[in-house]
């Protein structure tokens, strides 16, 4: 028990100064009829480090790891490099172990890192101002749609049917249990541009907010703009989702479509796979919608000898203060994942990022261009970024436990996530995939076809 | 973009008090924004020149400057070392905060969640290529219904409060199915503020329960709001005054009798891990932190994770995914179609993986004999601290506590110092403050958490330095000096007030220009 530091002698002396004989009686407010007499059954004793590591090093051996194969999963998480500084940073301890500054005076590291992080997403993303981050994507999208309700006084999300399947599930949830109303518009993985009329048609006086993703689930980009335009004629908010934030290094940002909100997931830059979590939340809005913004937000101030200084502010929106009134219910943000974001971008700047981008489209474009050379292979998606859709001849379920079996994760057949398209997979390319790997899934394609 | 001499001169309206040109104080440097350095065409990585394939961008390029700056990474590394270096943390010393529990984060949770095989796997790979992520989420879920004795467990919560509202959602899905309607949910004054946020999320009226003398929940008043139209209590036990509820197998009975829920708030799970199963008492659905009872660190504010262990009666309302352990192995139910009965999708993915790994070694380097351990002694340190400052400060309730010891402000009482100036005096002794003005129910409360992993002698020292300063501040005619307070930090005391008036939520280089010309 290396972690406690308390020996016998110790506890003995303590109990004497509290004037108590046993550790039992200082538990003595709990009914007797619940004290467990011993260590709870069922479970094992404490281990020394080496048996730690050794336990779950062998548990960790039995997946297969998406830098040791050809890689092209994605779907709202992808595989990017990220650099080795960035992991060391946020290592250091007065990053790792501290809490939620609280007390700014010895917490202006954090806080200053936050105003940066606040600062990048609203430039990456084209708005006026962002919170200091939210859980993931997801949950983030989820917060933007009740905000809207609250903005708006309504109670009608319209979903475009090319969101992200389970950012849908989490808006859906929401509603089901939180008193409003979701409608989904069509899901069209070929071009998502009818989709945009689509939804269009469904705002009326009663839509609190429409919610559209770019680029969209099957990886097709859209021009909102008229989108943003129909919505503000109806008094109803444009939500926009960025699953790839990267993407955001090549394609127009959707405060220049005339986005409301923007949700993002953030995990692309500098946070790893990690099976789906932690993640970071990215959540930037316009500067009139400040008040109504869920989540921490750190600002700029001076301190008692006029130097320039953060804390964080506008709290009065928070549970902490309003309590049944807050915005929302949230008293944490993903501060170390924002901080690895943070690093990764400094790292990057405005050139590293660009061509991060870049990179990311060409081997995109590249892969695309491959494949459609395969036969029982077409490519769906016209425009994208760094992910796209196929057509298979066969169901993608089977091909692509087929091709895992030769050690090639192939991308994501939609029926996993939505039933009824079997054919279809989804395929992601970033900067970490080698020709070689692109020649593999290639051939590995034109052999389970065949 | 960059100008040192720019940066710099935010500083410049302080000059005549400050002892140096530059601000900085020895191994205290001033540190400009990282939009305030950099040179255009500079970064701090390599990447390879882009291949000319052309664009399928549909004529959606981005056009123009994102107004990023251009750092190497050295330049990189040193901004956030130096900004590292203006924070206070748990590796550097003891961090007394009531209710938010730091404690010691051992660097094997950190080695192991790095582990290829948990950290670089993808959600969405097939299931078959998964199997030990899907095996630790399944031990840590063993580990979760055993500790507590409860049957289900949901995983994705993202945090506590994300853990509050999957519990409450879980209850209002249970309403549902039964064909009810129900409206308030009863919370005690001194909940966290996260409980009555949730509810009210989650459409009900909250109807507050007052505390008793005793800082419990008055139990007379918990039985007049009682009725066919409560959904549910949610009780914090340990309670926010540091108090187990001694009542508490009586109120779940009572919640029952009417065919209510009792939800409880687990963030104080750590006072009693191994020594009582939350299933004994009564209780349906209660979130863990797992940042707080299993050393996941804090991160200066997060990533958290709340599992939420559910009752009999609410486990079939658990939402997706959850792993299945069958005959081939294990597998995932994702899809809501699968899932008959639970109430839908929290979060996009299975949960906050990287943190299971870090709880599940920690439960593992503990042991079921090391967790029962745990919170004895954690239990032991903070009547140790209750005890030796009940004469220099004012303890707001008799009796023993649990892990956190709650004092009132009585101590502080005509010396014209107030629980926020002793706080901040603290700051000066090399401490972080203890949880400040909460629970609202004890009038400028301090609420002190030393943990299980400070020795005795650590906090020796802290008693000294807090009865030091109760014994100044009764001296009186010190107030001027704790107003002052805190000296010796990379900032003095801030102006939250003109930060919330005007707020300033990000850097616009016109505005910095200005102020640099103001």
């Amino acid at each position: 028990m290396r972690y406690l530091p308390l020996t016998e002698a110790d506890r003995r002396a303590m109990l004497a100064a509290i004037g108590v004989p046993s550790v039992d009686s200082l538990f003595r407010d709990v009914p007797e009829s619940a004290w467990l007499k011993k260590p709870i059954d069922g479970l094992p004793d404490h281990m020394g480090e080496l048996e730690v590591d050794r336990a779950l090093s062998a548990m960790a051996a039995k997946s297969m790891t998406a830098g040791s194969v050809p890689f092209f999963v994605g779907g709202g998480a992808y595989k990017h490099h990220v650099p080795s500084s960035v992991d060391h940073l946020i290592q250091r301890g007065e990053f790792m172990t501290s809490y939620t500054p609280y007390q700014p005076e010895i917490t202006q590291g954090t806080l200053q890192y936050l105003f940066e992080f606040q600062t990048q997403v609203a430039l990456i993303t084209g708005m006026d101002v962002a919170n200091a981050s939210m859980y993931d994507g997801s949950t983030a999208a989820a917060e933007a749609v009740v905000m809207a309700n609250r903005v708006t006084r309504r109670n009608k999300a319209v979903l475009s049917g090319n969101l992200h399947p389970m950012y849908r599930a989490v808006i859906e949830t929401h509603a089901k249990l939180l008193d409003f109303e979701a409608v989904t518009g069509r899901i069209e993985p070929k071009g998502a541009s009818g989709g945009a009329d689509d939804l269009i048609g469904k705002i009326d006086e009663t839509t609190s907010c429409v919610v559209v993703q770019n680029p969209d689930f099957f990886g097709n980009l859209t021009d909102f703009t008229k989108l943003a335009e129909a919505c503000q004629a109806k008094g109803a908010l444009l939500i926009v989702a960025v699953t790839e934030i990267v993407s955001l290094g090549a394609v127009k940002s959707p405060g220049e479509m005339g986005a409301d909100i923007v949700v993002a997931e953030g995990q692309s830059i500098g946070n790893a796979l990690n099976f789906g979590g932690p993640y970071v939340g990215l959540f930037a809005t316009k500067e009139k919608y400040v008040r109504q913004m869920p989540g921490r937000l750190a600002g700029q101030t001076v301190d008692a000898a006029g130097r320039r200084g953060w804390v964080l502010t506008l709290s009065t929106r928070e549970q902490h203060i309003r309590r049944e009134k807050a915005t929302s219910n949230i008293c944490t943000n993903s501060g170390l994942c924002a901080l690895a974001f943070t690093i990764h971008m400094s790292l990057l700047g405005e050139d590293g990022f660009t061509r991060l981008a870049e990179l990311n489209h060409a081997a995109a474009v590249t892969l695309a261009g491959k494949l459609a050379g395969v036969k029982g292979v077409e490519v769906l998606t016209d425009s994208f970024f760094n992910e796209f859709t196929v057509r298979l001849s066969k169901p993608a379920a089977e091909v692509v436990e087929a091709l895992a079996a030769k050690n090639i994760l192939a991308g994501i057949p939609v029926s996993r996530l939505i039933p009824g398209h079997d054919d279809l997979l989804v395929i992601a390319v970033t900067e970490v995939n080698t020709q070689a790997d692109m020649d593999a899934l290639a051939k590995g394609l034109s052999e389970v076809l065949s | 973009m960059s100008d040192w001499s720019k940066a710099l001169s935010s500083f410049e309206g302080a000059a005549e008090n400050m002892p140096t040109m530059t601000g900085n104080l020895g191994l205290q440097l001033e540190e400009p924004l990282i939009f305030e350095q950099g040179e255009d065409g500079r970064t701090g990585v390599d990447l390879p020149p882009v291949p000319k394939v052309g664009s399928k961008l549909g004529g959606l390029a981005r056009k123009g400057k994102i107004g990023l700056p251009g750092l190497s990474e050295p330049q990189v590394v040193r901004h956030y070392t130096r900004l590292s270096q203006k924070n206070y943390a748990i590796d550097a010393g003891l961090y007394p905060l009531g209710s938010c529990t730091m404690k010691h984060n051992p660097r094997l949770n950190e080695k192991m969640a790095r582990l290829a095989g948990f950290s670089d796997v993808h959600p969405l790979q097939p299931v078959s290529t998964v199997q030990g992520a899907l095996e630790l989420i399944d031990t840590l879920a063993h580990w979760l219904k055993t500790l507590t004795g409860m049957p289900a467990v949901a995983m994705s919560p993202a945090a506590g409060a994300h853990g509050e509202l999957c519990g409450m959602m879980a209850i209002r899905a249970a309403i549902e199915a039964k064909g009810e309607r129900r409206t308030r949910v009863l919370v005690p004054e001194s909940a966290h503020g996260t409980n009555p946020a949730t509810a009210a999320a989650c459409g009900y009226t909250v109807d507050p329960i007052p505390a008793n003398e005793r800082g419990r929940v008055d139990i007379e008043a918990f039985r007049a709001k009682l009725g066919p139209d409560v959904a549910a209590v949610m009780i914090t036990n340990p309670n926010t005054c540091g108090l187990f509820e001694s009542e508490i197998i009586e109120i779940a009975e009572l919640i029952h009798s009417v065919g209510g829920y009792f939800y409880c708030d687990g963030a104080n799970f750590n006072a009693i891990v191994g020594r009582v199963r939350p299933g004994d008492l009564g209780v349906d659905a209660m979130h863990i932190n797992l940042h707080k009872t299993f050393s996941t660190p804090h991160g200066g504010g997060g990533p958290g994770a709340g599992p939420v262990v559910l009752s009999e009666a609410l486990a079939k309302f658990v939402p997706v995914p959850y792993v299945v352990h069958g005959k081939d192995g294990y597998s995932v139910v994702e899809s809501e179609g699968a899932a008959e009965d639970g109430f839908g999708r929290l979060k996009a993915f299975h949960g906050q993986m990287g943190m299971f790994v870090r709880a599940l070694t920690y439960m593992m380097s503990h042991g079921a004999d090391g967790l029962r351990q745990v919170a004895s002694d954690a239990v032991l340190n903070a009547n140790y601290i209750l005890a030796c400052l009940k004469d220099e400060m004012s303890p707001a309730f008799d009796g023993p506590c649990m892990h956190e010891a709650l004092f009132d402000d009585d101590f502080l009482k005509g010396t014209g110092v107030t629980t926020l100036d002793f706080a901040k005096a603290m700051i000066d002794e090399g401490y972080h403050p203890m949880t400040m003005y909460f629970p609202l129910v004890v009038h400028g409360a301090l609420l002190i958490e030393p943990t299980e992993t400070e020795s005795k002698e650590a906090i020796d020292q802290f008693i000294a330095v807090l009865a030091g300063l109760a014994k100044k501040a009764k001296q009186g005619d010190q107030a001027d000096w704790f107003k002052a307070a805190p000296r010796f930090t990379p900032r003095r005391r801030l102006d939250e007030t003109a930060a919330a008036r005007k707020p300033m939520l990000r850097w616009k280089p016109e505005e910095q220009s200005k102020d640099a010309a103001d």
